[in-house]
């Protein structure tokens, strides 16, 4: 690099270029916190749903499963598992009888552990994932398989 | 010879069982990895005993927590000589090594043996729920426990930086360090909503790996080109402010490729990828850093192998966290690839390019000066020590490009079809058997190089001896 650009001139770049993008991330933040309740339905997040999402970490769901894309990848994606299997008529059926029937045990088949939820904690876990795939997520997944 | 000709100051010493247990961690994360591996394609391998959940916990869990001992191993190290005085409490830093080290074996063994929600329940996650979130699992006592061993070594240096004589080097370092401390503090908060949640996560995540880490890699990096090359501290600290620079104007914004899909506003589509586009630039500033101040050396350092980690690092994190990132960064694209093996590719070489490494670059640079063995190890050591240099490097390659060609075909399958042509998650798995086979024997390959790397340490013992390099004397100042 040239002498005429000095240590000092890159130390400032430095400091006030983070400074300013810090403040612009602060300022995005802000507007994001503003669109949060009306993109998420905050007026639908019940004491059920939060009990879900409660149960949804405890049992560390995202050890195997992505949530709106994150977590592992081992499992399928369960932002919109309402919509595939069920949706408002049948998903509240299904995944408490799908918790329940696990472990299959197919061999060589990957397995969900058995978590031993109660019918509260089923229905509470159900609600939580109903409310999520209600999100406005800008259109993602692509397609029903998530 | 004595340890005083070695390196500056006694208290420097405290960084070799930071490096030592580093080191035991990322075995244990290897092994980790393996089972994973294998569990990818034997679906029920070691099930119920150890679920796939729990296996990946440890494996990301140990990766995180062995970089931060090699962090603190590396800041214990240098801090002391660039503030060109005594660490302010050798004692203190001693003491923290066996509490982070008793947390971090006490959270492995409660994740390995005793079921995730009950350990949840015995922590107190229903008081404080913090727990169940990916690279946060960590009990709240654990979180507590990081949070004290990173005050209390904050204290440590920055008294010793306060006191001692400040150069960007340790400056940058600190910034680095404060900042990784400061922003782990939103792992204690978990909104009720989902997205908010989310979005605060990657304030934890992302601002570190993306941000503040970025720092701490190139401060070490400055410093062991200083050591290696003599080139010129000025010049050096130069392209130390524009490296980190860059990758905070880049980076900060850059959080916004994050937020595309988990109910974030519209306008991070946009921040998130011109941002993010930028963020290669301070990994590929680095690769030019490198390798002009090694090819602008002054002197011949005998520590050949501290070289090649030094470009190596540099290399690999700008193929694996730039180039890597770059290719499913820009939300057109993230709309496919999000949440697929594409993102599993990128993180592997991305953590073992830009982090893994710069504390193996750091470790062989320290190292042999903390054992007494000498500015270098012999020649044989070196060797041995390349061994598992291109062994390791070239496999996480290989598990990189497996991963890639498995994400791509995941894409093409699940992905791009319209829903009722698009193929499930699970039957999309069974297509990709191959790439994941490929990956696990590229996994062995990971280990034999790691087997290497460390018989290196031993064998420089052995030939220590006959075969012991002469110090320079400039090397001391």
């Amino acid at each position: 690099m040239s002498e005429t650009f000095t240590k000092g001139m890159a130390r400032n770049i430095y400091y006030g270029g983070s400074l300013f993008f810090i403040l612009v991330f602060l300022a995005l933040a802000y507007h994001t916190e503003k669109t949060i309740p009306e993109r998420t339905n905050a007026d639908q997040l019940t004491e059920a749903v939060i009990r879900g999402k409660h149960i949804y970490e405890s049992n560390n769901c995202s050890g195997c499963h992505s949530l709106l894309g994150e977590g592992a990848y081992f499992a399928p994606e369960l932002g919109n598992v309402f919509h595939r299997r069920g949706g408002e008529a049948g998903f509240k059926y299904f995944l408490p009888a799908w918790m329940k029937a696990q472990p299959t045990g197919v061999p060589g088949r990957r397995q969900m552990p058995q978590f031993n939820l109660t019918d509260q904690q089923l229905s509470d876990l159900t609600e939580f994932l109903e409310w999520t795939a209600k999100i406005n997520t800008n259109d993602w997944p692509p397609n029903i398989e998530g | 010879m004595s340890s005083q000709t070695l390196f500056k100051f006694e208290s420097q010493k405290v960084a070799k069982p930071y490096f030592v247990f580093a080191l035991m961690l990322f075995v244990g994360q290897i092994l980790f990895g393996l089972i994973m591996g294998l569990q990818y394609i034997i679906g029920d391998f070691l099930f119920p005993l150890l679920p796939f959940n729990v296996a990946r916990m440890v494996h990301t869990n140990l990766l995180i927590v062995w970089l931060l001992f090699g962090f603190m191993g590396a800041a214990y190290y240098l801090i002391p000589e660039e503030a060109d005085r005594e660490l302010h409490s050798p004692k203190l830093a001693i003491l923290m090594f066996w509490v982070f080290a008793a947390a971090g074996v006490l959270t492995i063994l409660g994740y390995l043996f005793v079921p995730y929600a009950t350990l949840a329940e015995m922590t107190g996650n229903n008081i404080l729920a913090t727990m169940g979130r990916e690279f946060l699992e960590q009990p709240l006592p654990t979180k507590v426990g990081i949070v004290v061993v990173a005050l209390a070594f904050l204290y440590n240096v920055g008294m010793t930086v306060l006191k001692g004589r400040k150069t960007a080097v340790n400056v940058v370092l600190m910034t680095g360090l404060i900042g990784l401390a400061l922003l782990f503090l939103f792992a204690f908060y978990n909104p009720e909503n989902l997205s908010r949640d989310k979005y605060y996560w990657w304030y934890v995540v992302h601002l570190w790996v993306e941000g503040v880490w970025e720092l701490i890699m190139a401060s070490i990096l400055a410093y062991v080109l200083i050591k290696i090359t003599g080139v010129d501290r000025e010049v050096v600290e130069k392209w130390l402010y524009v490296i980190v620079a860059l990758a905070l104007i880049s980076g900060i914004l850059g959080t916004g490729h994050h937020y595309f899909w988990i109910g974030a506003p519209g306008v991070w589509l946009w921040v998130g990828s011109i941002f993010s586009t930028l963020e290669p630039l301070p990994f590929f500033v680095m690769v030019l850093f490198a390798f002009n101040m090694i090819n602008r050396r002054r002197r011949e350092h005998p520590n050949k192998a501290a070289a090649m980690w030094a470009m190596g690092t540099a290399v690999m994190a700008f193929l694996g966290a730039g180039v890597w990132g770059f290719l499913h960064t820009l939300a057109p694209v993230n709309y496919y690839t999000h949440g697929a093996q594409i993102t599993a590719a990128h993180g592997h070489m991305a953590f073992y390019g830009a982090y893994a490494m710069i504390v193996m670059c750091i470790i062989s640079y320290a190292m042999p000066k903390l054992r007494g063995i000498g500015e270098a190890p012999s020649n044989k050591a070196q060797i041995m020590e390349l061994w598992g240099f291109w062994l390791m490097t070239i496999s996480m390659v290989f598990i990189t490009l497996f991963l890639t060609g498995a994400g791509v075909v995941e894409v093409w399958l699940r992905r791009l079809p319209e829903s009722g042509a698009a193929m499930s998650f699970m039957d999309t798995q069974d297509q990709l058997m191959l790439f994941y086979w490929l990956r696990l024997i590229s996994g062995v390959g990971f280990l034999i190089g790691l087997i290497c790397y460390l018989l290196s340490f031993k064998k420089s013992l052995q030939t220590a001896a006959d075969d012991r390099p002469v110090p320079l004397p400039a090397e001391t100042a």
